[in-house]
């Protein structure tokens, strides 16, 4: 393996050489390559230790559940959905960030995402495998769900319900997980492949090398890599917007008052793009400040994604408005009942602290101070993620009431159900550390692209 | 050292405009196997390789209509032909509701023939390149352009190929060599 004795010494261009934008590039690589490329510092170990622990609270309620039934936890007639869905529906929501980032703002030319796109991308693929987490646990027996959730000929010769919007969401959120796998990968491949070329171990050299798939930058591959990146955001974006829109239909298809509305789709979709973005701000802000990457991911880009919670939160806002206008007006008493209880019933509170969080607070992004100070900004996107998650608490509480007063119920977690909470933030975290620590967290080929000087000025086709 | 065989001849370049107008050079010279390699994709450097049109959206598209008819034909036949059940009084054959997972499995048969294809037509998988052996891949994955000829073309001699690549104003020109044991 020894190199060619002509060609291993002189690496440096001959000088006066370099007109392009060499440096800058050479630095970008070096920037988002070097968290890869150094020990993991006490400060890493001791957040992925934290996040472990998480990640273990989540293994021991998960099986503990399995072994012990459903009956561990909350759940009672008539709220038959309780901490599960919440936590499913908060999680898949905040995927959507992650997706609107690297597919509709690249189709739309916004330069500016290409700092942020792999990290919520990731996020992304993280969120989605957290969210499936809880329908399987909620199957009670996941090994078997698959004969449940997808059409697999049975002992029995019947087949599942495709009319049922629950067999949708499977669907729709499994290709999701999927596509958004594909999409994020491909966009890894030129940025594995540098890793690659930069090991200086045998075996880093070969596990970059097989991730990359051997990518070599020739200009003949860039032409249908380019294309196909194009097409999987063009494919992402309804997809992204079905996804969400189908999550919805769980609530709206069926006939409980105050679920049972036409305005649940885009509501769903805006709320997710809401609290997916305040999730990515949430880590974002602390990554780049740990990994010193504040010159990739400036306050610039924390700026715009600020606007774009503002811009969500008023999408909600309006969205809450609606609802309880439409209740009023529609003129049926259990429509009525159930919007009335949802703002003054015994989950008034919930109400309380989603309104604050989702609606109220998120103002105060209106004044640019705000949004471009990390300890002023940073509040407010955790109470969003916080906000989110009672919406979707909020909303399952309807059930609390159904149409039967004599078999009214308030929904009390217990410790499993607290657990699995707690723990669904441990596995994501562990994941996203993992991430930060062995995958280039910049898309570097993107952004070298973008860069000043690095296209060709002109007179050529174009 | 023995001397070993001349696979190919590279030249860096570290101007995009050169690199273009070189790509252009070579193209009209009429050489069949040559490559430009770049740590990402420069604009307009298709048309001066003369590179036809990527076929991925065809393969895209196809695979997205029959991923949808595939899907609406399943939920026919479980839902009307194989066992039928009645539920809600709806058709057995109720397609407005099967709209959500025929779209789906559009996206999902498109995205997996996109992906499919991309990795076919760009020969991933294939690790081995000239460009590891001769330690210059670093070097066009991180900040410089490479025009690669190949040996393998029926015009190429190294003489003729220094030359063309130093007539198109590259100040780095460098043979590429086969790897020891094989040339």
């Amino acid at each position: 393996m020894n190199p060619p004795p002509e060609l291993d010494t002189p690496d440096a261009p001959p000088a006066g050489a370099i007109r392009g934008p060499q440096a800058a590039l050479q630095q970008l690589d070096d920037d988002v390559n070097a968290p890869l490329e150094a020990f993991p510092t006490q400060r890493w170990l001791k957040a992925f230790g934290l996040a472990k622990i998480g990640a273990t609270i989540f293994l021991v309620c998960f099986v503990w559940t399995i072994a012990r039934g459903i009956g561990t936890w909350g759940n009672n007639s008539p709220v038959g959905w309780g901490f599960g869905i919440t936590n499913f529906v908060f999680w898949i929501g905040i995927g959507h960030a992650g997706t609107l980032i690297s597919a509709i703002l690249y189709l739309l030319r916004q330069k500016w995402r290409t700092s942020i796109a792999r990290f919520a991308e990731a996020m992304t693929i993280f969120a989605v495998i957290v969210a499936l987490q809880f329908p399987m646990v909620h199957t009670g027996r996941p090994w078997l769900a698959a004969y449940w959730l997808l059409p697999l000929p049975n002992a029995n010769g019947i087949w599942v319900n495709f009319r049922s919007p629950l067999l949708w969401d499977v669907v729709a959120v499994s290709t999701y997980a999927l596509v958004s796998l594909m999409f994020w990968y491909t966009g890894l491949l030129p940025d594995l492949a540098v890793a690659r070329d930069r090991a200086k171990h045998r075996v880093r050299k070969l596990v970059y090398g097989i991730l990359s798939l051997g990518w070599k930058g020739s200009n003949r591959a860039w032409q249908h890599y380019e294309k196909a990146y194009l097409l999987f955001a063009g494919l992402s974006t309804p997809l992204v917007l079905s996804v969400h829109s189908v999550v919805s239909f769980d609530f709206a298809v069926s006939v409980v008052p105050g679920w049972h509305t036409t305005i649940f789709p885009p509501y769903f979709v805006a709320g997710a793009i809401f609290s997916g973005f305040a999730m990515v701000a949430t880590c974002i802000i602390v990554m780049r400040k740990y990994f010193k990457l504040e010159h990739i991911i400036t306050i610039d880009h924390l700026d715009v994604m600020n606007r774009i919670v503002l811009v969500t939160s008023l999408m909600v806002g309006y969205a809450y408005m609606m609802e309880l206008f439409i209740a009023w007006y529609s003129g049926v008493v259990a429509e009525r009942f159930a919007f009335m209880n949802r703002a003054m019933g015994s989950y008034g509170w919930a109400y309380a602290i989603m309104v604050t969080c989702n609606v109220l607070l998120p103002q105060l992004l209106w004044f640019r101070k705000i949004r471009r100070s990390i300890l002023l900004m940073y509040p407010i996107v955790i109470a969003v993620n916080i906000g989110m998650w009672f919406e979707r608490f909020v909303i399952i509480m309807t059930l609390s009431r159904d149409h039967l007063p004599s078999s009214w119920h308030d929904f009390h977690p217990t410790w499993v159900d607290y657990g699995l909470l707690v723990g669904s933030f441990g596995l994501f975290f562990t994941l996203l550390l993992l991430f930060c620590r062995f995958l280039p967290t910049v898309a570097v080929a993107e952004s070298k692209a973008g860069m000043a000087g690095a296209q060709p000025t002109g007179g050529h086709h174009g | 050292m023995a001397k070993r065989e001349v696979v190919g001849m590279i030249g860096l370049y570290d101007d995009p405009d050169v690199l273009i107008s070189a790509a252009e050079t070579v193209r009209d010279a009429g050489y069949k196997k040559w490559d430009c390699h770049t740590p990402y994709p420069v604009h307009g450097l298709d048309d001066a390789m003369g590179l036809k049109p990527s076929p991925v959206p065809y393969v895209t598209i196809t695979a997205g209509l029959i991923g949808g008819a595939l899907g609406m034909l399943m939920m026919w036949w479980m839902s009307a032909v194989d066992y039928p059940v009645r539920i809600g009084g709806k058709p057995y054959f109720s397609w407005q509701a099967f709209v959500p997972i025929t779209f789906e499995l559009f996206v999902l048969f498109a995205a997996l023939a996109t992906m499919g294809s991309m990795i076919f037509l760009t020969k991933l998988g294939s690790w081995a390149s000239p460009l590891h052996d001769n330690n210059v891949m670093i070097h066009v994955v991180t900040n410089r352009y490479g025009v690669v000829l190949d040996a393998a073309d029926e015009q190429f001699s190294e003489e003729q190929a220094r030359a063309l690549l130093t007539g198109t104003g590259c100040q780095d020109v460098r043979p590429l060599y086969a790897p020891e044991g094989e040339g």
